[in-house]
């Protein structure tokens, strides 16, 4: 298992030395990107209405009974924001982009796509991993945008239609607008980037380094997609606790 | 085009070994092909043809001892010495998401070499040299036949214009008639760029019909060496019942 996060940390700087080839390998960049929007931007959109949704209906009548319903927007949006949709959002692109990279990836290297690369001189990081660990780290950013939108608006449809809560969305978007500072987004911004990146160079890794055949490679997509998740719950405690002391204001 | 019959470069070997998780797979291994040859390479399923091969190119690196490649010894900064190598691999290798045009450009776009109609050029030239016509250029490797896919990549290696082409199993599941087209094809290649060519087969046939010399491997270590005549008669036993056994199938 260290082998394997050393390795994947070499990947990491190899991935950044390549950073130059960036502007040369725009076109794939853009193939992904468009890849990554197709797959995920209709179930980042449902998935985002039911989260908001639900946050409003769990926290709606504990919030009301105490009196402050009219906090209920503050709460859902910063939940939201800056925890709910960068962790969902990089789990599912984890799930349903980054499991695609590591099987493209490994039947490339199973069918020996990836030794041919080599044998052209091509280095395959440069031509494969660069560009979709870049497309990855920008796509669920800009997910990330899209699901907060879609997730305050499913929280105060719930908000404002659940007889419980009964907070009509102009309370709802007031205490939002009140409570929400820009930093709050940035701060979800940031630690969905770094999520995004990690699930790229794991699943990239996972995909490079797949032996053994066919099974090989279906071995390696649950390999990538568990570890991927697994690295990003753990990071997500630990960016949280490092951007903690940038809250309040340090943003605004 | 490459003019020129002497762009071949002679191949070294020296006390080559290799092991993975502690079973060896080459042992020791010490050859010299002449620049220019012709040198094919025989043995049973799993003696360590691939893996040789692949240390040529410098894919594998060896546990100890070294290989020469035009003098140039073929490491881990192989880069210069890569650009005179080419490979054409077992199922052809090439990338699925590219088309059969792209793929055989691939090497001098990346590397931005040439202008792009001056590739394009190139890139019908070289199909045209395993038979391939325009019309197949703009489709996809899952659309080819087998053989045709082997003829890809033979193309694309041929773009490198290399000084030394490996053939790891290049008529491997083909019918004999293409086998036949593919053997002649690299003898034709070898003539017209002289390259260094080293072929691993299991065709027996094949292997007497173009090699100027042919190694036999046995659990990593060379058992007989010589001219097509020479393994022939060769005394080794395994030698005798390897090509017996094979001559009886085909
Ligand atoms: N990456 C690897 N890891 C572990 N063992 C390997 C590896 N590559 C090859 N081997 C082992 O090395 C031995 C030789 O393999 P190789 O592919 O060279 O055989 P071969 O002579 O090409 O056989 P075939 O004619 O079937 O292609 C095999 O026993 C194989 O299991
Ligand atoms: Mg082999």
């Amino acid at each position: 298992m260290f082998r394997n996060i050393g390795e994947m940390v070499l990947l990491f700087v190899a991935t950044v030395k390549a950073l130059p080839w960036a502007c040369r390998e725009r076109r794939k960049i853009a193939e992904q990107l468009f890849d990554i929007g197709n797959a995920s931007l209709f179930m980042a959109c449902v998935l985002s209405l039911f989260i908001g949704g639900v946050l409003s209906l769990q926290s709606g009548p504990v919030l009301v009974e105490n009196g402050i319903g009219s906090a209920l927007g503050n709460l859902v949006a910063i939940a939201m924001c800056k925890e709910l949709a960068p962790v969902m959002m990089s789990i599912l692109v984890a799930g349903r982009v980054g499991s695609a990279m590591a099987a493209e990836l490994g039947s490339m290297s199973v069918y020996q796509e990836i030794d041919a690369l080599r044998t052209l001189a091509i280095n395959p990081i440069r031509f494969l991993v660069l560009p979709r660990v870049i497309a990855i780290s920008i796509a669920v950013p800009c997910l990330v945008v899209f699901s907060n939108l879609v997730g305050w608006l499913g929280g105060a449809f719930v908000a404002a239609h659940n007889d419980r809560i009964a907070v009509p969305a102009e309370t709802f978007f007031t205490s939002l607008r009140e409570g929400v500072d820009p930093g709050d987004v940035v701060n979800g911004l940031i630690k969905s980037f770094f999520f995004a990146l990690c699930a790229g160079v794991i699943c990239c890794h996972q995909g490079l380094t797949t032996q053994g055949g066919p099974r090989g490679i279906g071995r390696s997509v649950t390999k990538a997609v568990v570890n991927s998740l697994a690295l990003i719950l753990i990071l997500d405690y630990i960016l949280t606790r490092v951007l903690l002391p940038f809250d309040n204001g340090f943003f605004a | 085009m490459s003019d020129s019959r002497s762009t071949g470069i002679p191949l070294k070997v020296r006390n080559l070994r290799k092991s993975y998780d502690g079973r060896v797979v080459l042992q020791s291994m010490d050859l010299d092909i002449a620049a220019g040859e012709i040198f094919v390479l025989m043995g049973p399923s799993g003696s360590g043809k691939s893996v040789f091969l692949r240390h040529l190119i410098g894919l594998e690196a060896p546990d100890s001892g070294e290989i020469l490649v035009g003098g140039e010894r073929v490491g881990p900064d192989i880069d210069q010495t890569r650009h005179r190598l080419a490979m054409v691999f077992q199922g052809g290798g090439l990338l699925n998401s590219l088309t059969v045009e792209e793929n055989v450009g691939l090497y001098l776009r990346e590397h931005r070499l040439k202008a792009s109609e001056e590739i394009n050029r190139i890139v019908l030239e070289k199909l045209a040299l395993v038979r391939l016509g325009s019309d197949d250029a703009g489709k996809y490797p899952s659309e080819l036949s087998g053989g045709m896919r082997k003829r890809v990549a033979i193309a694309r290696a041929l773009v490198i214009e290399p000084q030394l082409i490996l053939y790891d199993e290049p008529t491997s599941e083909l019918d004999p008639l293409v086998s036949l087209t593919i053997g002649r094809e690299i003898v034709n290649l070898n003539r017209r760029i002289g390259a260094t060519s080293v072929v691993v087969t299991h065709h027996v046939d094949l292997a007497m019909g173009i090699a100027d010399r042919i190694a036999f491997l046995s659990e990593g270590a060379i058992v007989a060496l010589g001219t097509p005549e020479q393994i022939r008669s060769s005394p080794v036993p395994l030698v005798h019942q390897f090509l017996n056994a094979e001559f009886k199938e085909a």
